[in-house]
């Protein structure tokens, strides 16, 4: 058992850095340092295309298709050294972690061709269809239909909770194409172009003021009969799949950014003096542990090449990273006070540790509430009974 | 990456869980628990049939030379256990001795801890004068005192093996809520020394070590506590269906299992931690000590609550492991001493 990395892979981590830190105080300069997930989005896009150019965008891909093959340990090392440089997020993180595995996992030669350069050049933005007003943690209950009309699947209902699907060009969509199924069975994986007349777009303002996700409407929406990922009726399979490569080496990425938040906290506890009071030292040591336990968690959860058993590490992790933060917000706004009440300017809009408060709410529903996890490692990891499902 | 168990590790791992589960049983922990709070033949088997007792020591002094993250898995096998043991002497005195003291001292003392021949019991005290080696103090809450063959006792002043037999040594046992760890008071009054000749280092070295010990201990008990609800939760029936199936019920399992995966982390990221001195090391150990306490005292808890009338009952084994988990949380510091020198770290000290 050891702590860190090898001396190949730090040599590794290294050239990561250089490439990255040479980026961020030369071209792109401008976008250096933000934090939300849409400012300065067209700047971003030509961001996404230089990581493609220099074949930095999707390194654990095959090489064949833009990647380096990178190891998991690559992977988790450029991830880090993404936050620590202050690269602003992926816009295409949607297309890039979640469609780009997708199609290497499921599709066929010629859907990988037709996407993947795309999407790793941040040509081809993607959000994801799968949440609806009924189909929320029970996400197997959606109702958006489609029917296969000669050689076009014709798309009508509604999703919710499209992030970003108003920077997006395309939309993974999980929908009901056997008529009277229920459940996880009769769904259909189908990739469908935004830009059409049977596609609109709403975004839902969010407690922030921001409007990061969307309400997506579906009226009568075409796309050709070729964009089904897997077979017909095979929509949860694929669905599932995809769910389980939104966990793994994005998290280390993820804690440099934790990481500058907590500091920011113990910033403004020196600062207000909050940093004397005793009750306020024991909340900021918990949070400085619980980040620790988080990343060596993660250490574990990678490191771990037996897939035989369950991995309790991983499993936790979700509950364990969105309640350590939404904490976190709490936290912030009892050591800054009243200041945090207001606002720097004339608009609804809030500075890092406020808008942490408001923002991390998020973070304990969306990917599967706490709720949900509990029930999951209860079930998935002690072997509890699952829960009864009512009568639909 | 490789922050996973060696081949050798994994194998040692499973090698103290299978000694412990089958010889250090509820009946025998019991007899002991009603004595002198040690299962002798269960240390004999320990220290000489499975050997291990030594796992940290150096071979030239009858060990095996591997580092804590071994001697962690055997606290934490122990612990899962609830065994009734003197481990916690052993980790803390025999790594006094072997970061504070001289050769002789060494070769005199770890073989015979390592062996089970001598039973070791360590703490400080601020209460302790020195006139030469002379020694008159007083030191509280030492664990299996009343045990002990030899003491290593010291504070930032220094550090001195202590033998029982000694004149002066005067030890008084109390009746302890941890019957599995029962504590002494250790008066000294003019008692002979043998001062290790770094007594910081040594003293430094066995409160590390101590940390880690019961921190494995903690974790080991908290997944015991779980996985010995889990199964109460699988065979108990009520209002018709099995208690595991209400969410009430899953969700509490849920949250101990949160817990203890990062006890988990935490305890092997501070062996790990040791073995590598580490920068972040003292970090790592403050942060073990704090989490796997608390969590163990959560899980023990929760197990009795889980587990309804029963649980508290003398017969049924949760009380073992819930006060087993108090005694740990107020050992060696609380958690509130380890979250401030943690925060100390961070934000300075204390105003």
């Amino acid at each position: 058992m050891k702590l860190g990395f090898s001396a190949t892979e730090e040599e590794f981590r290294r050239e990561c850095a250089d490439w990255l830190n040479g980026q961020m105080a030369g071209e792109f300069k401008d976008i250096k340092g933000i934090t939300t997930l849409t400012e300065k989005a067209e700047r971003r896009k030509e961001w996404e295309q230089q990581l493609a150019a220099d074949k930095w965008s999707c390194i654990g891909w095959p090489e064949e298709w833009g990647g380096r093959a990178a190891t998991l340990a690559q992977q988790v090392i450029f991830a880090e050294e993404y936050a620590r440089a202050g690269v602003p997020g992926r816009v295409n993180h949607i297309g890039v972690e979640l469609a780009g595995p997708t199609l290497l996992a499921f599709g066929t030669d010629a859907q990988k061709n037709r996407f993947l350069p795309g999407i790793a050049a941040g040509q081809t933005i993607f959000c994801q269809g799968f949440s609806e007003p009924g189909a929320g943690s029970d996400l197997a209950s959606v109702r958006t239909k489609a029917r296969l009309e000669g050689d076009e699947w014709v798309v009508n209902g509604q999703k919710i909770w499209t992030s970003l699907a108003h920077i997006s060009d395309w939309i993974f969509v999980v929908s009901r194409s056997e008529e009277g199924s229920k459940g996880p069975k009769g769904l259909t994986f189908l990739m469908m172009e935004i830009d059409q007349p049977g596609i609109e777009i709403r975004p839902i303002k969010q407690i922030n003021g921001d409007a990061e996700f969307n309400e997506t409407f579906f009226t009568d929406a075409k796309c050709p009969a070729d964009s089904l990922i897997g077979a017909v009726g095979d929509g949860w399979k694929i669905a599932m799949g995809l769910l389980a490569f939104e966990r793994g080496v994005s998290t280390l990425g993820q804690q440099m950014g934790f990481r500058n938040e907590l500091d920011e906290v113990i910033a403004a506890a020196k600062a207000t003096g909050a940093a004397k009071d005793p009750l306020i030292r024991q909340r900021i040591a918990k949070a400085e542990i619980g980040l620790q336990l988080m990343r060596y968690g993660a250490m574990r959860m990678l490191s771990n090449t037996d897939h035989s058993k369950i991995d309790g590490a991983a499993l936790t992790y979700k509950i364990q990273w969105a309640s350590w933060r939404r904490g976190l917000g709490e936290l912030a706004m009892d050591i800054i006070g009243q200041s945090g009440e207001v606002a720097d300017g004339d608009a609804y809009e809030w500075s890092v540790l406020p808008n942490l408060f408001l923002y991390s709410r998020s973070d304990t529903i969306y990917g599967g509430t706490n709720q949900i996890q509990r029930n999951l490692i209860a079930e998935r990891g002690l072997g509890m009974p699952r829960e009864p499902r009512g009568d639909v | 990456m490789e922050f996973v168990f060696t081949e050798e590790q994994q194998m040692i791992r499973e090698t103290a869980k299978g000694f412990f589960v089958e010889n250090a049983t509820s009946a025998r922990t019991r007899r002991a628990m009603a004595a002198d709070g040690i299962d002798s033949d269960l240390w004999t088997g320990f220290c000489q049939d499975l050997g291990l007792a030594g796992v940290t020591v150096p071979e030239v002094y009858g060990g095996a030379g591997l580092g804590q993250v071994e001697f962690a898995l055997l606290a934490e096998a122990a612990g899962a256990q609830v065994a009734a043991l003197p481990m916690v002497g052993l980790a803390m005195a025999s790594q006094a001795i072997l970061a504070g003291g001289a050769e002789a001292q060494k070769a005199a003392w770890l073989p015979k801890l390592v062996s089970g021949s001598a039973i070791a019991a360590c703490a400080g005290s601020e209460d302790l004068s020195a006139q030469g080696d002379s020694l008159t103090g007083t030191f509280q809450f030492v664990p299996h005192g009343a045990s002990a063959d030899v003491f290593v006792l010291g504070n930032d002043a220094g550090a001195w093996i202590v033998e029982r037999s000694a004149s002066g040594v005067e030890v008084t046992p109390h009746v302890t809520m941890d019957q599995t760890r029962p504590l002494v008071t250790v008066a000294l009054n003019g008692a002979q020394g043998d001062k290790l000749s770094d007594g910081i280092a040594a003293m430094r070295a066995a409160r590390e070590a101590g940390w880690i010990c019961i921190a494995a201990e903690a974790l080991g008990g908290a997944q015991e506590a779980l996985d010995r609800t889990v199964a109460y939760a699988k065979e108990r029936v009520q209002f018709g269906r099995p208690i595991g199936s209400f969410q009430a019920y899953k969700h509490r399992l849920a949250d101990m299992m949160i817990e203890i995966e990062q006890a988990r982390s935490a305890v092997y990221w501070a062996a790990c931690a040791a073995d590598e001195q580490a920068s972040d090391l003292q970090l790592a150990l403050h942060a073990a000590k704090a989490f796997a306490a608390d969590t163990y005292a959560k899980c023990a808890g929760d197990m009795i609550q889980l587990h309804g009338g029963i649980g508290f009952t003398w017969e049924h084994d949760a009380h073992l492991f819930f006060k087993r988990a108090r005694a740990i949380q107020s050992m060696l510091g609380n958690g509130n001493w380890h979250r401030e020198q943690v925060a100390s770290m961070i934000l300075g000290e204390a105003a």
